[in-house]
């Protein structure tokens, strides 16, 4: 019994003892939204660099933002990694980021991909752009975003879930450019114009092209890299909608550090390494993404797809619009 | 005459204790029921900031189609579950056909399969795109119907394939013990074998059927992950969109304590409606003998379980398995091994400790019944009802306060920096699965509770034995059935559980759901396939068992 005693109180410990250790080891303390594949080579080149420790843990935005709330000025994060400018938006916005003043961020990251009072950075780009069917479309046919409303298209457009942030980011773009009402009839005639339900995720959406269920769909450049990957001889190819007007719709993964980091400066350090030459290759590549820092190229496979110009729009505009755009598709139906 | 008598001795003893000195079980029930008030406070809290715009907004677009589609799939998926089950768990149970032996327990196997893994092969075998249909089109032109499988339909058929072992497992504990008896003493009073069966066979295994359906249809009301996959609008999808699209915390809060008022409600009627009956076995340790079915049914019953194993269980394991062989090179590691050993370890120590104390609570319930008793242990299992996610930022946003008061007590006080203590420890992983996964633990003792008559309880008593002791010898060799089934449940349950493993793990310790998230999120369902596929095979293992230790 003493014996069963004793191992209960050892594992009793060791149940404790995990956290503990960590904390005393780690140099800089990361929670990350962008998955632990896409992330893990960028820490391990860091590391290997600068000798800097650096301990993560990942999950979806949401909690990791309420994780940081909860923990209040003990938290042990230093920095925050997250998908899509709207997720980065109401981290600034609920007041768990801290502004932060670098030369070196300033001029490798454009002011539109980057939160006007520096609580957050872009730190890689992906389109949200126009994917046809090579064999029932030809691009003359395609303008912009708007026309996919058009009669032509009726029973032809497919597209993702309104639940997805992306279109969620999308629309309040819409809604930044054109004002409510317009951007209201915008997504009206989207949805009048759909060939099937919406899909639970862009891939879904483009092999619903493939098997002829519609023609055109609206999806992240990423998403049709991978495809391409799989299948060289993909019957789908890549739009760049409104260059005559606004440009293509581009939204970014970045990072904030947060408010109460132990680590800030080694944080800091970390973010504009992030950004520079050295790096943005590592961290667009792995996701078929293009790098923000405008003095780095993106890949040859991406660079591939043709060249486009992005809209100007400050991405914070997104998150600031993004309850409007949800009850706006609501309203038109948009599932 | 003396029963009233002694029914009233026993109120006003039990009276007499609730005011003077609570017993020991009920101190123990009273923790574990405090363990899940804390979190669904923190949930109820909401109501003191309540988002009447999202509300007014849901109210205006969504909510009545949103209530709709949630009714459909608890009355669809219910419906489905319980033929399935019942169905599957008479056959096995209590009948003999070929294959019997090995059906009783491959019919499990689904189990082990995460609903949205089920959802997203099934999507893929079976939508405009899938071999199945675009085959049809080559077949019979592109005018064909076929009916949409993107819709109620298909999300009940998906829902119903993976949950309905829960279900099959409660009720062919039930059967088995049963046997032909009890078919034999209806057909003596004049029943045909069918009336035989709803009349008798049927409302003796109710509290099995009832423990297997209120599982599911807390499953089903939580369920995100297949919903999400079938893009199909519920109530649960509303809390997330409340929560991610709004970013209102408070919202999603608000309309998850509408789901747990729900279950509980559900929950009262069900346990009300069957209070007065008793379900006592006579012999409990004699084996049953089985029915033979004879000609036709034989084949029948065997051509009906093998269709339900291929569909919910081969075809989709054998899909993974085929994504497993294209992306294996690329996706295995040694981390692997690690991620496995972290969700073997979790799943075995959370099965233990949830199936131990479900035995008090089970036990503290049977003692005591007195409505405080009763409605602590009801209370205690309502974890199970709510979305993985908004439970635990229930369970992290009381765990965090208590962190930051050690941290800033110890600060005060002594002047020391303390890193947060208790966040990303694996104990409090451990009580935080016990918060969500309860009912799992303790619907099937409770259900096999039922065989234990007060006559069992007397004549121990009169023999000496009490309490733990009485537990112990004569209790838990009768509720063996029942601790495994709870074991094993816990166990793959757990190991499957994503929302609570992501948010409460120490730094960079992951396991194989982990991993599965990490993949799917990112749509990379191909590459998800191998820890899939990994966590699928270490799930078989605890079923195995079982169905050995039940068989014996």
């Amino acid at each position: 019994m003493s014996n069963l005693r004793k191992t209960a109180l050892f594992l009793l410990l060791l149940m404790f003892a995990i956290p503990i250790g960590q904390a005393l080891a780690a140099e800089l303390v990361v929670y990350s939204a962008r998955k632990e594949h896409l992330i893990k080579p960028l820490f391990e080149a860091y590391t290997q660099e600068t000798g800097t420790e650096i301990t993560y843990v990942t999950d979806k935005a949401g909690p990791l933002l309420q994780r940081l709330k909860a923990e209040g000025k003990n938290t042990r994060a230093d920095l925050l990694i997250t998908v899509d400018a709207g997720n980065l938006w109401h981290a600034a916005n609920e007041g768990v980021l801290q502004k932060v003043d670098s030369n070196v961020l300033n001029a490798n990251v454009p002011a539109n991909l980057r939160d006007p009072n520096n609580n957050w950075f872009g730190l890689s780009l992906r389109a949200r752009t126009i994917v046809y069917s090579t064999e029932r479309v030809t691009p003359e046919e395609l303008s912009t975003y708007e026309a996919l409303g058009d009669d032509v298209w009726n029973k032809r457009l497919l597209l993702r879930t309104s639940k997805k942030v992306y279109n969620q980011s999308l629309v309040a773009m819409l809604i930044a450019e054109h004002g409510e009402k317009k951007a209201a009839e915008i997504v009206e005639s989207w949805v009048a114009n759909l060939a099937a339900a919406p899909f639970s995720n862009d891939t879904k959406t483009m092999e619903a092209i493939l098997a002829g269920q519609g023609d055109v769909a609206i999806v992240n450049t990423y998403y049709f890299g991978r495809l391409l990957k799989k299948n060289p001889d993909l019957k789908l190819a890549l739009y760049w909608p409104n260059q005559n007007s606004t440009g293509v719709h581009v939204n970014v993964s970045g990072a904030g550090v947060t408010k109460y980091a132990k680590n800030s400066e080694a944080a800091i350090k970390f973010l504009e390494w992030l950004s520079s030459e050295k790096a943005q290759n590592l961290f667009a590549d792995a996701n078929m993404e293009y790098p923000v820092n405008p003095n780095v190229e993106a890949h040859e496979y991406v660079k591939a797809w043709g060249t486009f110009k992005a809209s100007d729009q400050n991405l914070a505009d997104a998150g600031a619009l993004q309850s409007d755009a949800i009850k706006l598709m609501d309203r038109a139906g948009y599932r | 005459m003396t029963d009233s008598i002694r029914q009233c001795g026993v109120a006003a003893r039990a009276a007499t204790s609730r005011l003077l000195k609570p017993s020991g079980w009920q101190i123990v029930t009273g923790l574990v029921a405090v363990l899940i008030i804390v979190p669904l406070s923190v949930l109820l809290l909401a109501w003191l900031d309540p988002a009447w715009d999202i509300w007014q907004h849901l109210r205006e677009t969504l909510l009545a189609t949103l209530l709709f589609n949630s009714l459909k799939l608890i009355i669809g998926v219910g419906t489905g579950t319980l033929l399935l089950g019942v169905s599957l768990a008479w056959l096995t149970g209590a009948c003999d056909f070929p294959g019997r032996k090995i059906f009783s327990w491959a019919l499990l196997l689904p189990l082990a399969m995460p609903t949205y893994v089920l959802a997203f092969v099934f999507l893929g075998l079976f939508d405009f795109t899938g071999p199945v249909q675009t085959q049809l089109r080559q077949w019979f032109g592109n005018g064909i119907w076929v009916p949409d499988i993107r819709s109620a339909f298909g999300v009940v058929i998906v829902m119903s394939l993976a949950l309905y072992p829960y279900v099959y497992l409660l009720a062919r504990n039930a059967f088995q013990t049963q046997g032909k008896r009890g078919l034999e003493a209806a057909e003596s009073l004049g029943c045909t074998p069918v009336s035989g069966f709803f009349r008798v066979v049927l409302p003796m295994a109710r509290p099995w059927i009832a423990g297997g359906a209120t599982l599911v249809l807390m499953e089903t009301m939580a369920d995100f992950g297949a919903v999400s996959i079938f893009n199909f609008d519920t109530f649960t999808t509303a809390i997330y969109k409340a929560w991610f699209g709004f970013f209102s915390l408070p919202a999603a809060a608000q309309l998850s304590s509408l789901l747990v008022v729900l279950v509980f409600i559900f929950i009262l009627i069900e346990q009300r409606m069957r209070s007065r009956m008793r379900f006592s076995q006579s012999r409990i340790t004699a084996r049953a003998e089985r029915i033979d079915l004879h000609g036709w049914k034989r084949y029948a019953a065997t051509g009906y379980a093998l269709s339900v194993l291929l569909i919910a269980f081969l075809l989709p394991a054998l899909q993974l398995l085929i994504w497993t062989l294209n992306i294996f090179s690329e996706e295995f590691d040694k981390r692997y091994i690690e991620l496995l050993g972290h969700s073997l370890g979790l799943g075995l120590a959370a099965a233990l400790l949830i199936t131990s104390v479900a035995l008090l609570l089970a036990y503290a319930g049977r003692r005591h019944r007195d409505r405080l008793t009763s409605n602590l242990v009801r209370l205690a299992t309502l974890g199970y009802a709510l979305p993985g996610t908004v439970l635990a930022v229930g369970i992290f946003i009381p765990l965090a306060g208590l962190d930051n008061l050690l941290i800033d007590t110890a600060r005060s006080l002594f002047g020391i920096e303390l890193p947060p203590l208790l966040q990303g420890t694996i104990a409090v992983m451990l009580i935080a699965y016990l918060v969500r996964f309860m009912a799992a633990g303790f619907k099937p003792i409770d259900s096999a509770m039922h065989r234990v008559t007060g006559n069992i309880d007397e004549a121990s008593r009169l023999m000496g034995l009490r309490g733990l002791r009485l537990l112990t010898k004569i209790h838990l060799p009768m509720l063996r059935g029942g601790l495994l089934t709870a074991l094993t449940l816990v166990f793959v349950d757990v190991m499957k559980e994503m929302p609570i493993t992501l948010m409460t793990r120490p730094f960079g310790w992951d396991t194989l759901a982990v991993k599965i998230f990490e993949l799917t999120s990112e749509g990379e369902w191909e590459r998800a396939a191998l820890p899939s596929l990994t966590l699928l095979l270490t799930g078989l293992i605890p079923i195995v068992l079982l169905m050995r230790g039940a068989d014996k």
